[in-house]
C-alpha cells in the first residue's frame, strides 16, 4: 500500500535572523551566523516538539483548536515557565508590518487609556454554563426541531438537485422504514455499493407527519390570512426553521397554484402575500430552492409582467408588486443560475422578447424592464441603454400625443421614472464626465434631457458617498500600524501611536453620513445594495431608491389590506 | 470523611491480600527503591517481588547493571548481592561499569529536583524502565534538558544509543534499503504483505542510525527519499522523526526511546522469515541483518502467510503487534455472581414500596435475576479473588431500585432503536472536557477547562448539603427521617461547582452509590468529593504530570487512574498511596476503565495499545493492537466477554477478551471518538465522536457473526469482514456538538452530552 501522497513531511526551520533579533532584544549582539544557525535549528526543533505536546493537551480538552492554553501546558510539562499575557482572544494575536525592507510580526499593545475603561459601562457578564436536554432520536427518528440540525443540509440538498445520480444521503431519513443502511457511508466508500440502488429507488412523496400537516396548515393560511402580525411571525418562521426541507414540495405547490387564481381574479393583495412567502423561503439558510424553481419561476415571472394584477390598475400600486418580484427574480438568477439550467439567459430572453413586442402593454413593458434592470449593470448596459431611444419615442408618443387612456400615461410615465432611475446610475459609470444635455439629447432622444438632470445628480450622489468610503475605510485601517506606516512614507517609526490621526476622520464620519443620505438603510434594504451594484461610487443613488421603494412596498401591502378585505 | 470510614471497614478483612504487594514496596526501607525494584524488564511489568529478568541478550545485561549501580550507589548492598547472585553476573562486571553510572544516578535525581525530589525520578525512571533494554534511559531523557548534566551523562547515552554507533557507509543506507525494497517487491504474492512489516521498523532505525552517527544531509536524503513509502497510519511518529535531525535530539526524545527500548514487533510466518534471512544472508547485507537482530523481534508462526488486509488490521501500534505469547494468560473474564440480598430483598422491597403487589414483583425479579439461578460461571473470577467492600444498606436498597428499573427496560434491537435524549452544555466556551452519569441517571457532572467541576441534577429533586456541625447537633437523631433532616434546605440548588483543581479537568467518575465524586485534572491530582457536604475530601497526589482518566471501580471503593506519566495506578479511596502500578505502556495513557467484575482495568494510550491488567497481581495479561491513533474511549459489554476501543482514527475496533482477539472493526465516524457505550443489555452500541453524530451499532450481530475455530484463536489470525454498513443501525447528527459522553439509563434510554460550539 503505497499509499496516496501526503503532504511533505516539514522540514520547515527558523530563519537565522530571527535568532538575531531574538538575541538583540535580550541584549545580546553581534551573533554569529555558525551560532545563529545551530541556535535555529535547536529552537525549531524544541517548538515542534512543544507543539507536538500542545496537540495532546488539545485532543483531552476535546476541541479542534490549538490555543495558547495548550501551549502553556505543554510547556509546563517540560517544566518550563508558560509564558504570560498571551490569552489572547484573536486566533493569532500578532499584526505584521513591514518597511525599510524589514518585515516584522509583532504583538500588538495597545495604550489604554484609564478613564475610557472607568467610564464606560461595564460589559454584560458572560452567561453561566447551562445544562439544557433535547431528543437527538426518537426510537430511531430524529425529530425535526430547532434544537437538531436540519435533515438534509443544504448542500446535500444542492448536490441532490444539480447531480441526482450522486446522491448520498447522510443523516437523513424521513421515510422512518428504512434504517440508516449505508447512510454513514462517506462518498468515497459507499458510492461503488450503492450506485445500483440508488437508481432504482423510486421517487416517493415523503408522506409528512401529523405534526408538519399542522404546521403547514397554520403557516399557509397565516400567510395569506388578514392578520399582519401572525403574517409576520409565518414569514419569520418560514424564513428561519431548519425542518422545512420536508415541506417544500407543498409550499412551493402552493405558491405556484395561489399565483395562477389569483391573478386571473386581481387579487393584488393576495399576489404580494404569495411573493413575501417566496422571499421568506430563498431567505432560509436551510433550503436549497432549485429543485422547485420550476414552479416558483412562472409565479414571480407572472407577478413581474402580468397584463394586469389588480382591480383598478389606475389607482392599486402594483407597481411595487413588480418590483418586489423583479428583485426576487434577480435574487433567483444570481443564487440558481448554472451553465447547464441557464436560468438567467432564459429569463433574459423572455423579458426582451415581450418588451421588444411593439403591442405589449405598459404594465407588460414596465415589468420587462425592471425585471431586466434588476439583474444588474451589464444587463442594463447591453440591453437596456440601445433602447432608450426607442423607449422614449414610445413614451413622448403617449405623454404628449392624443391622451388615449388614463392608464396608458400612468404606465407610461412610471415606465420613464424606471428608465431613468435604472439607467442613470449606469450610465454615470460609463459615460466621461462633461454632461452636455444636447449630447444626451441626440444619444438617447426624447429621455436626454430628463437623464442627463438624473446622471449629474448621481455624479454628485457617488461622490459625496465615495468620499465617505474613503474616510470610513480610514477609521477602519488607521490603527493597524501597517497603513500609517505606508501613509506617513517614514520607516515604522512614526507608527502605532498615531491618537490623533484617528480621532479627526472618526468624527468626520460621525458627522457627514447623517445629512447625506436622509433615510438610514433597513437591513433588507442594505441586502439588495451588495446585489444590484457591483461595486462602486454610483451605489448611493441606486441604494436610495431601492429603500424607497421598499417602504413603498410595504406600505402598499397594508393599504391594499383593505382593499382585500372588500375581495372577500 | 464518610469516604474513608466506609472503606476502612473493608479494608480490615482485605488484608490478607492487599498487604502482600505493599509490604513488597514498604518493607524495602523507602518506598522509593522498593519501586525501583519492582519493575522487571520484561513486558510483564510491575509485579512486585517476581523479577527473574533474563540474562540472555545483551541490552538486558546492561539494565541489570545500571540497577545494580544504582542499588549500590544507594547503599542497598543487601539487595545488590541479591539481584547479582540472581542474575548470575560475575562480581567484576558491575565493576566495570561503575565509573559510568556514578553519574547517571545522580544525574537523574538532579534532573528532576522541580518535581517530588526522589520520588519523581524514580517514578519517572518506572515510565520508560518497563521495557526490556536501557534501564537508566528515562533519567536520560529528562536530563537531557540540563545542560550542565549532559557531559556526565554521555557514557550512559551510549549505552542506551551505543546500538546505533556501528559504522556503515552512510551513502549505503540507501542502497540497502531500496534493495530490499526491490527484493520484496519481487517475492511471491503471498510472502510479499509479511514481508513489508520490515520496512518501517527498518527504515526507522536505519534514519536513527544515521542521524546517531552525524550524517544529518544523508539522513534527510534518505527520509526524503523513503518516508512516502511507508503506512499512512505511521504519519505521526515519522512526523516527529522528521524533526529529529542531530544526535543531540535523540537525547531526551521520548518517541525515540520508546523505538530503541522496545523491540518492535513482527508477526511473520515462517516460510516468509526463511525467505527474508535467505535473501540477506545471500547478499552478505550485514546492515540490515543487525537491525533486525537488534530492534526487532520476529515472532514466527508456522502455517499460511497472513494477507495484506489481515496485517493491516493488526498493525499500526508504537512498538509493532503484540507478541502471541501477551494474550495467552486466562482473563477471568466472566461476572461476579450477585450478592446475596434476596432475603433482605423482599423486606427491604416491602418497607420501600408497600404499595406494591408481592407477586407482581416476585416475578420480574426472577427474569432478571436470572443468573441467579445459574451455577458459577466458569470464567468468572472466584468471589473473593479480590476483596470488595460489603454491601451497606443503601446500596441494597439502590440494587433492588435497579432490578425495578431493569423490568421495566426496553429490549433494543435492530428493530427497536432508543430514544436519544442530548444534554447540552450551553455557555461552556469551548471549556467542557469531561461528562458522567450517575448510574441511575440522576446527576450529571461536567469537568471544565478553568479547572471548576460543576454537579447538575436532572430530576426535580434538587441538591443540597449536609448541615453544618452545629446545626448536626441540634437535630433529633431518634427520628425516622433523620436523613432528610440532616440536608440544609437553603443550599438547595439545581447545580453545584467544586472549585479545587488547579488545571482542566479531563477525567471525572461517579462512584456507584452516588456519594462521591473522582475527578483528575491536568494539575497532577485526583480528587475525591463528597456529594453530601459538596467539599472536596481527598486529594491523591502520585501521577507528576496532567492525569488523563480516571473511573471508580463497579462496586465502588477502588479507582484507576492514567496519565502522561504512562503509569496507570490503582487507588482505594481510604489509601492516599496507589495499590498497583500498572507500567508498560510507551506512552500517556489516554483511557481507563473497570472491567465489570472489578477484577481487571484496561487502559488504552498513545502508543496505540490498549493493555488489560490484572488487579490482582499486577499483570498485563493482554496487549491489543490494531488502532492507528491515541485511544480514547474504551467500554466493556455488560457480559464482560467483549470489548470496545475507538481512538482519534475514528474506528471503533470490538476485541474477545477471553480470546485475545479482535472480532470486529466499526467505520463511520470521520473525527475522534470519545465515548462509547454499549446498551444495559448488551445489544446495541452507541459511539459518540467529535464529528458530531452519535452512531448506534449491531453488537448483537458483531458478536454473533464470529467464528473462532480453533485456528484463528490459536494463531491469532483473524479475517474481518467489512460490514460496517450492516451493523450500523443510525446515526444522528447533532448541532455542532460534539458528543463527549454517552449513557443507557436504566431503562436503557441512551443519554448523550456535549458543549455546543456555535
Amino acid at each position: 500500500m503505497a499509499e496516496e501522497r501526503r503532504p511533505k513531511q516539514c522540514t520547515v526551520v527558523l530563519p537565522t535572523e530571527s535568532m538575531k533579533a531574538m538575541a538583540e532584544s535580550i541584549g545580546v549582539g553581534q551573533l554569529q551566523e555558525e551560532s545563529c544557525v545551530a541556535l535555529s535549528e535547536e529552537v525549531s526543533y524544541r517548538i515542534k516538539e512543544i507543539a507536538q505536546d500542545a496537540l495532546k493537551f488539545m485532543h483531552h480538552g476535546k476541541r479542534r483548536k490549538l490555543t495558547t492554553n495548550d501551549i502553556d501546558n505543554a510547556l509546563k510539562l517540560k517544566n518550563v515557565e508558560p509564558l504570560y499575557g498571551f490569552q489572547s482572544q484573536e486566533f493569532i494575536p500578532f499584526r505584521f508590518a513591514s518597511g525599510g525592507g524589514r518585515e516584522l510580526h509583532f504583538y500588538e499593545e495597545k495604550e489604554v487609556d484609564l478613564s475610557d475603561i472607568i467610564n464606560t459601562p461595564l460589559p454584560r457578564v458572560p452567561l453561566d454554563v447551562s445544562l439544557k436536554a433535547h431528543w437527538l432520536s426518537i426510537e430511531g427518528v430524529q425529530p425535526s426541531i430547532p434544537e437538531n440540525p436540519p435533515p438534509a443540509p443544504k448542500e446535500q440538498q444542492k448536490v441532490e438537485s444539480t447531480e441526482p445520480l450522486k446522491v448520498v444521503k447522510p443523516g437523513q431519513e424521513e421515510d422512518g422504514t428504512v434504517q440508516g443502511k449505508g447512510q454513514g457511508a462517506t462518498a468515497a466508500d459507499g458510492k461503488g455499493k450503492e450506485k445500483g440502488l440508488i437508481r432504482l429507488k423510486p421517487r416517493s412523496t415523503h408522506e409528512l407527519s401529523v405534526e408538519q400537516q399542522l404546521y403547514y396548515k397554520e403557516i399557509t393560511e397565516a400567510c395569506v390570512g388578514s392578520c399582519e402580525a401572525k403574517r409576520a411571525e409565518a414569514l419569520q418562521s418560514i424564513a428561519t426553521d431548519p425542518g422545512l426541507y420536508q415541506m417544500l414540495p407543498r409550499f412551493s405547490t402552493f405558491i405556484s397554484e395561489g399565483v395562477r387564481v389569483n391573478v386571473v381574479q386581481n387579487n393584488l393583495a393576495l399576489l404580494i402575500y404569495l411573493m413575501r412567502m417566496v422571499k421568506a423561503l430563498m431567505d432560509n439558510p436551510t433550503l436549497y430552492l432549485e429543485k422547485y424553481l420550476h414552479e416558483l419561476i412562472p409565479a414571480v415571472v407572472t407577478c413581474i409582467v402580468s397584463k394586469q394584477l389588480c382591480l383598478r390598475p389606475d389607482v392599486d400600486n402594483h407597481w411595487a408588486l413588480r418590483d418586489f418580484a423583479a428583485r426576487l427574480m434577480a435574487q433567483s438568477c444570481k443564487t440558481f443560475s448554472t451553465t447547464t439550467n441557464n436560468i438567467q439567459s432564459r429569463i433574459t430572453k423572455t423579458f426582451t422578447k415581450s418588451w421588444l413586442d411593439e403591442k405589449t402593454q405598459w404594465t407588460t413593458r414596465y415589468g420587462c424592464i425592471a425585471g431586466l434592470a434588476e439583474l444588474g449593470a451589464d444587463v442594463i448596459k447591453t440591453l437596456i441603454l440601445p433602447r432608450l431611444t426607442v423607449e422614449g419615442a414610445r413614451i413622448k408618443a403617449v405623454m404628449e400625443g392624443p391622451v388615449v387612456s388614463n392608464i396608458d400615461k400612468i404606465g407610461a410615465d412610471h415606465v420613464q421614472s424606471l428608465l431613468l432611475k435604472h439607467c442613470a446610475s449606469v450610465i454615470a459609470k460609463i459615460r466621461p464626465q462633461p454632461d452636455n444635455v444636447e449630447q444626451y439629447r441626440i444619444d438617447y432622444g426624447y429621455l436626454g434631457p430628463m437623464l442627463c438632470s438624473h446622471v449629474m445628480k448621481a455624479r454628485t450622489q457617488a461622490a459625496l458617498q465615495a468620499q465617505q468610503v474613503n474616510r470610513t475605510t480610514l477609521t477602519i485601517t488607521q490603527p493597524r500600524p501597517t497603513l500609517t506606516v505606508s501613509q506617513s512614507g517614514l520607516s515604522g517609526s512614526a507608527g502605532p501611536r498615531t491618537p490623533s490621526i484617528i480621532k479627526v476622520p472618526s468624527s468626520l464620519t460621525l458627522m457627514s453620513p447623517r445629512p447625506g443620505t436622509p433615510s438610514q438603510p433597513s437591513p433588507p434594504a442594505t441586502k439588495y445594495i451588495v446585489m444590484a451594484t457591483s461595486a462602486g461610487p454610483a451605489s448611493t443613488q441606486q441604494f436610495l431608491c431601492l429603500d424607497f421603494h421598499h417602504q413603498i412596498s410595504e406600505d402598499q401591502i397594508t393599504v391594499s389590506n383593505g382593499s382585500k378585505e372588500k375581495c372577500n | 470523611m464518610a469516604a474513608v470510614q466506609g472503606g476502612l471497614v473493608d479494608a480490615v478483612e482485605k488484608k490478607d491480600i492487599k498487604t502482600e504487594p505493599s509490604e513488597d514496596s514498604g518493607g524495602n526501607n523507602n518506598a522509593n527503591d522498593g519501586r525501583l525494584l519492582s519493575p522487571p524488564p520484561g513486558s510483564s511489568a510491575s509485579a512486585p517481588g517476581g523479577n527473574k529478568p533474563p540474562a540472555g541478550a545483551p541490552e538486558d545485561q546492561q539494565t541489570l547493571l545500571a540497577v545494580l549501580q544504582f542499588l549500590r550507589k544507594n547503599n542497598l548492598a543487601e539487595s545488590v548481592e541479591i539481584l547479582r547472585r540472581e542474575a548470575g553476573l560475575p562480581e567484576d562486571a558491575l565493576d566495570l561499569k561503575a565509573g559510568d553510572s556514578a553519574g547517571a544516578g545522580s544525574g537523574g535525581a538532579g534532573g528532576t529536583v522541580d518535581l517530588e525530589g526522589e520520588d519523581a525520578s524514580s517514578l519517572l525512571s518506572r515510565v520508560t524502565v518497563s521495557s526490556s533494554a536501557a534501564a537508566q534511559a528515562p533519567t536520560k531523557g529528562r536530563t537531557g534538558l540540563l545542560p550542565t548534566k549532559a557531559v556526565e551523562d554521555q557514557p550512559d547515552v551510549n549505552v542506551v544509543l551505543s546500538a546505533y554507533s556501528q559504522q556503515g557507509d552512510p551513502a549505503l543506507y540507501g542502497v540497502y534499503y531500496s534493495g530490499l525494497k526491490r527484493f520484496i517487491e519481487s517475492v511471491l504474492d503471498c510472502h510479499r504483505a509479511e514481508l513489508s512489516q520490515v520496512f518501517y521498523p527498518l527504515f526507522v532505525h536505519m534514519y536513527l542510525e544515521l542521524v546517531y552517527n552525524n550524517h544529518e544531509n544523508e539522513a534527510k536524503v534518505f527520509f526524503e527519499k523513503f518516508s512516502g513509502d511507508q503506512e499512512c497510519y505511521y504519519e505521526d511518529d515519522l512526523r516527529v522523526l522528521s524533526s529529529l535531525t542531530k544526535k543531540e535530539h535523540m537525547r531526551g526524545n521520548e518517541t525515540l526511546l520508546d523505538f530503541r527500548t522496545s523491540k518492535f514487533v513482527l508477526r511473520i510466518s515462517r516460510d516468509s522469515y526463511q525467505l527474508l534471512k535467505r535473501h540477506l544472508q545471500e547478499r552478505q547485507n550485514n546492515q540490515i541483518w543487525n537491525i533486525i537482530q537488534e530492534h526487532l523481534y520476529i515472532d514466527i508462526f508456522d502455517g499460511m502467510p497472513r494477507s495484506k488486509s489481515q496485517i493491516d488490521a493488526m498493525s499500526g501500534s508504537l512498538a509493532g503487534e503484540a507478541k502471541r505469547e501477551a494474550n495467552k494468560a486466562k482473563v477471568y473474564y466472566g461476572l461476579l455472581k450477585e450478592p446475596e440480598i434476596e432475603l433482605p430483598l423482599d423486606d427491604e422491597d416491602e418497607e420501600a414500596e408497600n404499595e406494591e403487589g408481592k407477586p407482581k414483583k416476585k416475578k420480574p425479579k426472577k427474569d432478571s435475576m436470572g443468573s441467579k439461578s445459574k451455577k458459577q460461571d466458569p470464567n468468572a473470577p472466584s468471589q473473593t479473588r479480590i476483596p470488595l467492600p460489603e454491601l451497606k444498606d443503601s446500596d441494597k436498597l439502590d440494587k433492588i431500585m435497579y432490578m425495578k428499573e431493569a423490568t421495566k427496560r426496553i429490549r433494543l434491537g435492530p428493530d427497536n432503536l432508543p430514544s436519544i435524549c442530548f444534554y447540552s452544555f450551553l455557555n461552556a466556551y469551548q471549556g467542557l472536557t469531561a461528562v458522567d452519569f450517575t448510574d441511575d441517571s440522576s446527576l450529571i457532572a461536567g469537568g471544565f477547562a478553568d479547572s471548576t467541576v460543576r454537579v447538575w441534577s436532572v430530576t426535580p429533586k434538587k441538591l443540597r448539603k449536609v448541615k453544618s456541625a452545629a446545626d448536626l447537633n441540634l437535630i433529633d437523631k431518634e427520628s425516622d427521617d433523620v436523613l432528610e433532616r440532616i440536608m440544609d434546605e437553603k443550599t438547595a440548588s439545581e447545580s453545584k461547582i467544586l472549585y479545587g483543581h488547579s488545571g482542566p479537568v479531563y477525567g471525572i467518575s461517579f462512584s456507584p452509590d452516588r456519594n462521591y465524586l473522582l475527578t483528575c485534572s491536568e494539575d497532577g491530582t485526583i480528587r475525591l468529593w463528597s456529594l453530601q457536604t459538596f467539599t472536596c475530601l481527598v486529594g491523591y497526589k502520585g501521577h507528576n504530570y496532567p492525569v488523563w482518566d480516571t473511573q471508580f471501580s463497579p462496586h465502588g471503593y477502588y479507582f484507576i487512574s492514567g496519565g502522561h506519566d504512562r503509569v496507570a495506578r490503582l487507588w482505594a479511596t481510604d489509601h492516599y498511596q496507589p495499590l498497583r502500578m500498572f507500567s508498560g505502556h510507551l506512552a500517556d495513557i489516554t483511557s481507563t476503565r473497570f472491567h465489570p467484575n472489578s477484577n481487571y482495568v484496561v487502559t488504552g494510550s498513545s502508543d496505540r495499545t490498549i493493555r488489560l491488567w490484572d488487579v490482582l497481581t499486577g499483570n498485563c495479561v493482554r496487549i491489543f493492537t490494531g488502532h492507528k491513533g491515541p485511544i480514547h474511549a474504551l467500554a466493556f459489554s455488560p457480559n464482560g466477554k467483549f470489548l470496545a476501543s475507538g481512538a482519534t482514527d475514528g474506528r471503533v475496533l470490538l476485541w474477545d477478551i477471553g480470546h485475545g482477539l479482535m472480532i470486529g472493526e466499526l467505520k463511520g465516524h470521520t473525527d475522534t471518538i470519545y465515548s462509547l457505550k454499549f446498551s444495559r443489555d448488551g445489544e446495541i452500541l452507541a459511539s459518540g465522536s467529535m464529528d458530531n453524530t452519535v452512531r448506534l451499532w449491531d453488537a448483537t450481530k458483531a458478536f454473533d457473526d464470529l467464528e473462532t475455530d480453533d485456528f484463528t484463536a490459536a494463531t491469532g489470525h483473524i479475517h474481518l469482514q467489512d460490514n460496517s454498513q450492516e451493523l450500523l443501525l443510525g446515526t444522528y447528527m447533532s448541532k455542532s456538538t460534539p458528543v463527549i459522553h454517552l449513557h443507557f439509563t436504566r431503562r436503557n434510554l441512551l443519554l448523550a452530552a456535549g458543549a455546543y460550539n456555535p
